[in-house]
């Protein structure tokens, strides 16, 4: 689990704020020469690929706007993960509550009158993702903190549960003909940045990443300043310990759970008010499972979750720009070393940090 | 410390170095004279050894044949189908192809907005007005769409005739008019050659996961055949590998959908009545290199091979010359338009 206080006494010859970025940048420096030979295997040249990935991303107004468009879902799912790992649980549910949560969005969006205020009728819709993902994560919180039941396999579990429960919504009794998808919602709709923009247009990014934001700032104030968020960490560090300094973690488990989920089910409304304005079956397929790799490289921490998100998000945008020249598996490939290199490059350079630390102090 | 900074600069030195490699087949992004196609297939949809995996063989033949270049985007979730298109699109490509119906809606908006570029969607889903009409494509996209219940009506009088019994079964899917398409051309196919002969017709569920339980499949196929059924038509994706299943077990026959599913079960596949999605391909870039690329509605039928069913050396000897015959001449009655065959139940 990442520490969060900067060190006591920097290592000589490193500035201080360099310290934090050197664990990812190596990470990063070892998946861009495993891409490099990943590439040159497919007889590409690396420069090329590179260049298109970079310019079909970061390179042009639109390519950004899908990397932001990108990044809100997984915003949203990464700290629903991270919250879990902090105190100790390991969502994997967050697939499913994200569905659950568009689909919430949707099916209140098409409760409402059409002519809704869009006052009203956003935060309702909202409330309704963040509702709908808290029930989808409600069943393993209270199982685990009822039973002690394991929340790994209930959150897997739940994940296919509620996958065939939305399919078989949207099939009979909310289906348009010849479609997976719902009818459009009636009120609710966020508008895209290409409203105050045309830079943006024809991308798919719209205002619900403030509505993201929002909640990596929740999340930081959340965990880092309230008395439920200590309690949060102290049993997530160390259960027992924490039960004997009077800390319900129960509870505290329930509580978390069914918070991770309304962080899960808030990254619906991307999709569903922001971008299509209609649920649609596996409409962010994926994105909940990547929420796992979004919170181990963001450290479990709401800055680092959002700059992680922003960095998967641009892989598979630039997954499409590099698509000419080689298969779309090979940027998955490179996503899943990103993954294998932060998991054990971090760890070993923030040993050799400390190691110096330990020698200077 | 020292040891940190030197594997940093060995890492950054070893990018460097890989950078500058330029490897001697490296292709460019290609440009210039001749047709540029550009195909989206649906999120997961490549190997699907059916229909998205045909529209890249149509392509291929497109690439080899009439010099088309081909670019391929395999979309890694939802929004990337209206991306990957608009990349497409925005690179001034002459056709963008989208495969599957899920595209119908993202295709249509970029039509719209990209009127130089050509379209087409493959199955794409023509909505009706409230008259009931259909509602006309934009004029630079065309909706490959296909005669199933054609090729499903030859499939039909086929297991009727070969068969030798009464009753002829039918495994359907997804519970949705698409695949009542497939029944009822099977159902006229065979009552057009045994009036009294009745299909049993079964659907394996009424949501997406119906097209992909064979377990489901198995179990409606083994009761069909145990009430004395003799040849079972699937039109369920993979719910049809347990059709095929339990026609090895019952040594009885089945049909195959889409494409040629012989390899599947060989010995007890009669035929498979299959949808010529290479050939939509195929034809709409030929259309397009030759300037006569037309929007609106194609309907693919008997006619023009957009279905058919399979009859090679694999299954020849399981269709006797008679037979064959008679279905030759069906077909001439449909492609003349002596027969109409019904698409609805």
């Amino acid at each position: 689990m990442a520490t969060d206080r900067a060190p006591a006494v920097s290592p000589p010859g490193i500035p201080r704020w360099l310290q934090p970025l050197l664990p990812p940048l190596t990470a990063l420096l070892i998946a861009a020469v495993v891409g490099d030979l990943l590439i040159l295997t497919f007889g590409q040249s690396p420069r090329e690929v590179f260049r298109l990935l970079i310019e079909g991303t970061w390179g042009n107004a639109y390519g950004l706007g899908q990397v932001l468009y990108k990044a809100t879902t997984l915003i949203c799912t990464g700290l629903a993960v991270a919250l879990g790992i902090r105190a100790g649980m390991f969502n994997i549910g967050a697939e499913g509550q994200l569905a659950l949560g568009g689909f919430a969005a949707a099916a209140i969006g098409l409760l409402l009158p059409a002519g809704t205020p869009a006052l009203v009728a956003i935060p309702v819709c909202v409330a309704a993702a963040c509702a709908g993902g808290s029930a989808g994560a409600a069943v393993p919180g209270v199982l685990k903190a009822r039973f002690g039941a394991s929340e790994v396999i209930v959150t897997i579990m739940m994940n296919f549960i509620i996958a065939a429960l939305l399919n078989w919504a949207v099939a009979t009794q909310l289906n348009v003909a010849e479609s997976l998808h719902t009818p459009e919602i009636h009120a609710g709709a966020v508008p895209r940045l290409a409203a105050v923009s045309a830079l943006f247009s024809g991308s798919a990014a719209n205002f619900t990443i403030l509505f993201a934001l929002g909640a990596a700032v929740f999340t930081g104030w959340w965990l880092f300043r309230t008395r439920a968020g200590y309690e949060l960490r102290a049993a997530g560090l160390q259960p027992d310990a924490a039960e004997y300094g009077g800390i319900r973690v129960g509870s505290v488990w329930l509580r978390t759970m069914l918070l991770s989920g309304a962080l899960a089910g808030l990254g619906g409304v991307n999709y569903v008010l922001g971008y299509k304005q209609y649920y649609e079956e596996g409409f962010a397929a994926g994105a909940g499972y990547l929420g796992i790799a979004v919170a181990l490289v963001g450290r479990n921490h709401p800055a680092g979750v959002v700059i992680s998100a922003l960095l998967f998000a641009t892989l598979s945008q630039g997954a499409l720009a590099v698509n000419a020249l080689v298969p779309k598996q090979m940027v998955d490939v490179l996503t899943a070393i990103v993954i294998i290199a932060v998991a054990t490059a971090v760890p070993e350079v923030e040993r050799l940090l400390r190691a110096v630390r330990g020698k200077t102090a | 410390m020292r040891k940190l900074f030197t594997v940093l600069g060995v890492l950054v030195a070893l990018h460097l170095i890989l950078l500058l490699v330029e490897p001697a087949g490296a292709s460019k992004v290609a440009t210039g004279e001749g047709v540029d196609v550009g195909i989206v297939f649906d999120v997961g949809g490549r190997g699907d050894k059916s229909f998205n995996d045909g529209a890249f063989i149509g392509a291929e033949r497109a690439q080899r044949e009439l010099g088309a270049r081909v670019r391929f985007i395999e979309p890694g979730e939802g929004s990337d189908r209206e991306a990957g298109l608009r990349l497409l699109a925005a690179e001034g490509m002459d056709l963008v192809i989208g495969v599957g119906f899920i595209f119908t809606d993202d295709l249509a908006l970029l039509a719209r907005e990209y009127p130089n570029v050509k379209f087409a969607g493959v199955d794409y889903a023509v909505a009706l007005d409230s008259a009931g009409n259909a509602i006309q494509p934009p004029s630079n996209l065309v909706a490959l769409k296909f005669r199933e219940e054609q090729g499903s009506f030859l499939v039909g009088a086929l297991a009727a005739l070969v068969g030798k019994s009464k009753k002829l079964g039918f495994v359907g899917g997804m519970d949705i008019p698409l695949i009542h398409k497939f029944e009822a051309g099977y159902r006229a196919g065979a009552t057009a050659v045994c009036p009294d002969c009745t299909v049993i017709a079964q659907y394996a569920g009424a949501t997406p996961e119906a097209f992909k339980n064979p377990g489901r499949g198995q179990e409606l196929a083994l009761s069909q055949y145990q009430q004395g059924v003799n040849v079972i038509f699937h039109a369920s994706g993979s719910t049809g590998l347990g059709v095929f299943e339990a026609a090895r077990r019952q040594r009885r026959l089945a049909i195959g959908v889409d494409a040629d599913q012989y390899s599947e079960a060989p010995g007890y596949i009669l035929t498979s009545m299959v949808k010529g999605v290479d050939q939509a391909v195929y034809g709409a870039i030929e259309d397009v290199r030759a300037q006569r690329f037309e929007g609106g509605i194609r309907q693919l039928g008997l006619a023009e091979e957009g279905v058919n069913f399979i009859d090679d050396a694999n299954n020849r000897s399981l269709i006797p010359d008679s037979v064959r015959t008679r279905i030759e001449a069906l077909r001439q009655d449909i492609i003349a338009g002596k027969i109409v065959v019904p698409a609805t139940r």
